[in-house]
């Protein structure tokens, strides 16, 4: 095939796998904006805090990509389980898991004159193992005892809250009128400041290399293969000679890790401390929008996580300038989610581009 | 002593009552066949709901059929997407939430102007030492048994939960009887709103679901799918959950408050596992069923 032909196949493959998360996208807007309108309050003067919340300074742009560094983590984790066909829907549990984990490492353990550099590195280690383990428990328990993975991940999730609010409480906290654990020594953070004036830190490289592993893990190495297989029919796979049971671990586990990745770079890039959290508070969610709106694609993620990013980083200048409500973004999530899921609902575009001889994607 | 015993009773039932409600709701939903973790969210939805009705109209009765109304709502957004879209149920349970979250957020908002909570609203009568509200969810996980157990109807819904294409084949309307699941734990996680609401309190407070939907659907798992399982489920969650505060009161160390939170959460790991009893979903649970022509 010619060159220019190739790059418009891609091209148009592209767009296809594109369409309906971009539509849902657009209907999800759209209903933000009605939102807006019914609230009395002006959609033009909303659009301009967006805009001069995301773009108006280097400093604000920074402050986006800041939000955007956890969404890119759990996108990923809930992304790369579910092309094995599993639904992580425990990412906030590994998260928390994986902050407390971190907080151990980076408070109690100094590192040797010389080697401060090692302390950031083995506090994410520490929260990728943590994150790891809480997955992992799932994955074990589907592989062995046939458990839904959804229904332990919520599970999870509950006990990673208590668990982590227990260990705060009892262990983390240098007295009982502080909210949070004792401060990262200085070491274990990351640095701050990429963009002058904003807190955006490290963890943008942290995140975007993880991403191209990622990408590297599902698409360049056998095991990534086996992934795949399982996601598309375990049952054959199977058959072809692949241990569904072991891929089924490590998936949960690779998967946790990445999510407990979140945490981590969470806890040394910002808040440098595990804060008390009296509830789930919607990581694992955001994570399942971003994943589904990049179509399960590392480089879907990323783009996806950007645009949440913006919502998440635009809301309070929103709400100050224009007055429109933070819940705003939730709803516009909700419904993104809804449209994305609703598969079917896109099919017209499909017979559409089936009529024009295009094979159906 | 006997105090003692009574009020860990009375806190029992209470802690019970929504998570009783929401877990029939949940019942229905997966016999039908329809994974249903928006739970959560309808239950949210519905204690808004409830105390918006209440306070326009200063009817507790009419803030129930609220409750209920905007529990069907919630819900029949969830069947459209799930039944007639085939969405992936977990992913449209997990976007009903969210939407509920931000909707009750949005409103709360709106109508009274402030983010933490509504103000006092008329609320649903004691009957003795208990709201109203706990008797009736108690009635109906009877009633849903019988329902479930007991009539053509309730066996028509089990079997498209079990096996949706030899339903199909003996003239049962599987689509139908899906939305009728679904829609009903629509109106049953709108009641176990309106029993946070305006039951068990009098108003509403900002995210007051506070994860119950999903201690209510780890009832369900642990009382195997069942009625009255699941009344037995969240009567032993409903009795962990005051054990605690009832330690707390009575100034007994020892056992932090936090282990007994997680005692519901871990009991259904172990059940599923096999670990303590067993627990088996229905066989056609959150697979979407496709005509095939």
């Amino acid at each position: 095939m010619p060159e220019e032909a190739r790059w418009k196949e891609t091209l148009k493959q592209g767009l296809r796998t594109f369409a309906v998360p971009v539509l849902a996208t657009v209907v999800g807007l759209a209903v933000g904006i009605l939102c807006i309108i019914v609230a009395g309050k002006d959609p033009v003067k909303a659009a301009q805090a967006f805009v001069q919340a995301v773009a108006g300074s280097p400093r604000m742009f920074g402050n986006v990509l800041v939000s955007t560094i956890p969404l890119i983590f759990t996108g990923l984790a809930v992304a790369f389980a579910y092309r094995a066909g599993l639904f992580n829907i425990g990412v906030e549990g590994q998260y928390l898991v994986a902050q407390v984990a971190t907080v151990v490492v980076g408070v109690w353990w100094t590192p040797p004159q010389g080697f401060a550099w090692l302390h950031p590195i083995l506090a994410l280690a520490a929260g990728a193992v943590a994150g790891a383990i809480w997955g992992g428990i799932v994955g074990l328990l589907k592989a062995w005892k046939g458990v839904h993975e959804v229904i332990n991940s919520i599970m999870m999730n509950w006990i990673a809250l208590f668990l982590c609010d227990w260990l705060l409480k009892t262990y983390l906290r240098p007295d009982n009128s502080r909210a949070s654990s004792y401060d990262l020594q200085e070491t274990a953070w990351l640095t701050q400041g990429l963009i002058p004036g904003s807190r955006l830190h490290t963890g943008i490289w942290i995140a975007l290399a993880t991403a191209v592993v990622v990408w590297f893990i599902l698409f360049k190495t056998s095991l990534g293969y086996e992934i795949r297989a399982v996601g598309y029919s375990p049952g054959a796979a199977e058959y072809g000679g692949i241990s569904v049971a072991k891929a089924l671990i490590l998936t949960m586990a690779i998967s946790g890790a990445i999510a407990g990745m979140a945490g981590s770079v969470q806890t040394m890039g910002l808040n440098h401390r595990f804060n008390e959290t009296s509830t789930l508070v919607g990581y694992g969610f955001d994570g399942i929008a971003v994943a589904l709106v990049g179509r399960l694609h590392p480089v879907g993620v990323c783009l996806a996580a950007l645009l949440f990013g913006a919502l998440d980083a635009s809301s309070p200048l929103m709400q100050a300038m224009a007055d429109v409500p933070k819940a705003v973004v939730s709803i516009v999530q909700g419904i993104v989610i809804l449209f994305v899921a609703a598969e079917s609902l896109w099919n017209f575009l499909q017979k559409r581009s089936a009529k024009k001889g295009v094979p159906a994607a | 002593m006997s105090w003692a015993l009574f009020t860990f009773v009375i806190a029992t039932l209470r802690a019970a009552t929504p998570l009783l409600l929401a877990a029939l709701g949940g019942v229905f939903s997966e016999r039908s066949g329809v994974v249903n973790i928006a739970l959560e969210g309808i239950m949210l939805a519905g204690a808004w709901g409830a105390v918006y009705v209440s306070f326009l109209t200063g009817s507790a009765w009419l803030g129930l059929l609220g409750a209920i109304a905007i529990g069907v709502v919630m819900a029949g957004l969830h069947a459209i997407a799930s039944i007639k879209y085939h969405a992936d149920q977990v992913v449209s349970g997990t976007a009903i939430n969210l939407l509920a979250t931000g909707f009750t957020e949005f409103m709360l908002n709106r109508v009274w102007g402030q983010g933490g909570g509504s103000p006092k609203v008329a609320s649903l009568p004691d009957i003795g030492p208990l709201n109203l509200i706990v008797y009736i969810a108690f009635g109906l996980a009877i009633l849903s048994w019988v329902v479930l157990y007991r009539t053509p109807w309730g066996l028509r819904l089990r079997s498209v939960g079990e096996h949706p294409l030899a339903a199909d084949t003996l003239g049962i309307n599987v689509f139908k009887m899906r939305y009728a699941g679904v829609l009903l734990s629509g109106v049953l996680g709108g009641l176990a709103g309106a029993a946070l609401s305006i039951g068990l309190l009098s108003r509403f407070v900002r995210g007051m679901s506070a994860g119950k939907g999903f201690i209510a659907l780890a009832a369900m798992i642990f009382g195997n799918w069942n009625p009255i399982g699941a009344m037995g489920a969240t009567l032993l969650f409903g009795a962990a959950q005051s054990l605690s505060t009832i330690f707390q009161l009575m100034g007994i160390e020892g056992i932090p408050s936090q282990f007994f939170n997680m005692i519901p959460y871990v009991l259904t790991m172990l059940i599923l596992a096999g670990f303590v009893g067993k627990s088996v979903a229905p066989a056609a649970d959150g697979v979407p069923y496709k005509k095939t022509t």
